[in-house]
């Protein structure tokens, strides 16, 4: 199995795309509310790891 | 009042009707949804669940086995076994073609060790919708 090398950055988007797949799979009741869900905890995710890597960087100084 | 007690009373569904979905979706990622022909749904989980283990593995995350000492040990050790676990066959096949990684520094080994474990509990979240469907309580 090759290695894989990502940055922070990358592996937390990766993260973030499964678990908003299988959220927004079993979370909702019809096809379209699912995927509104989905793309929602998708941007939720990027924007969390966004404002916390920000809130981590200016906290370092 | 009456009403509401009689809710919270509802008996469980017959094993015989979710008893399959579950432990094949255990066992296959999504196969529950299959089953219940479910198929894009199915699929959906499949790649999420099968794409975060196999990162996992690539980004050579550590395996847990359950492991007991003070709690922390317990809770992490026995909590990241069962996470693991709930991959299902990916888990297992793993474990029988020999993966074994020790833990090292490095925030690739990490990120792999929770890919692995997050890819197990993704999929008890594909069993109890598995089971939901199964037991009528969901389209």
């Amino acid at each position: 199995m090759p290695l894989v090398s990502l940055s922070h950055f990358e592996a937390a988007l990766l993260f973030a795309l499964f678990t908003s797949i299988v959220m927004g799979v079993v979370g909702k009741n019809t096809d379209r509310e699912r995927l509104r869900y989905g793309v929602r905890c998708f941007a939720w995710f990027a924007f969390a790891l966004l404002a916390i890597g920000w809130v981590m960087r200016l906290g370092h100084g | 009042m009456a009403a509401k007690e009689k809710k919270k009373r509802e008996p469980m569904a017959p094993l015989r009707l979710w008893l399959p979905a579950v432990t094949l979706g255990w066992l296959v990622p999504g196969g529950g949804h299959f089953l219940l022909k479910r198929s894009i749904r199915g699929s959906l989980l499949l790649f999420a669940v099968a794409s975060m283990f196999l990162l996992g593995i690539m980004m050579r995350g550590v395996m847990f086995l359950p492991r007991t000492g003070d709690l922390l040990t317990t809770v992490i050790h026995c909590g990241g076994f069962l996470g693991n676990l709930a991959s299902g066959v990916f888990y297992l096949l793993t474990v029988w073609l020999g993966y074994v990684q020790p833990d090292a520094a490095g925030h690739m080994h990490d990120y792999g060790t929770k890919f692995l474990v997050t890819a197990g509990l993704l999929n008890v979240l594909a069993m109890v919708d598995a089971y939901e469907i199964a037991a009528g309580k969901k389209d």
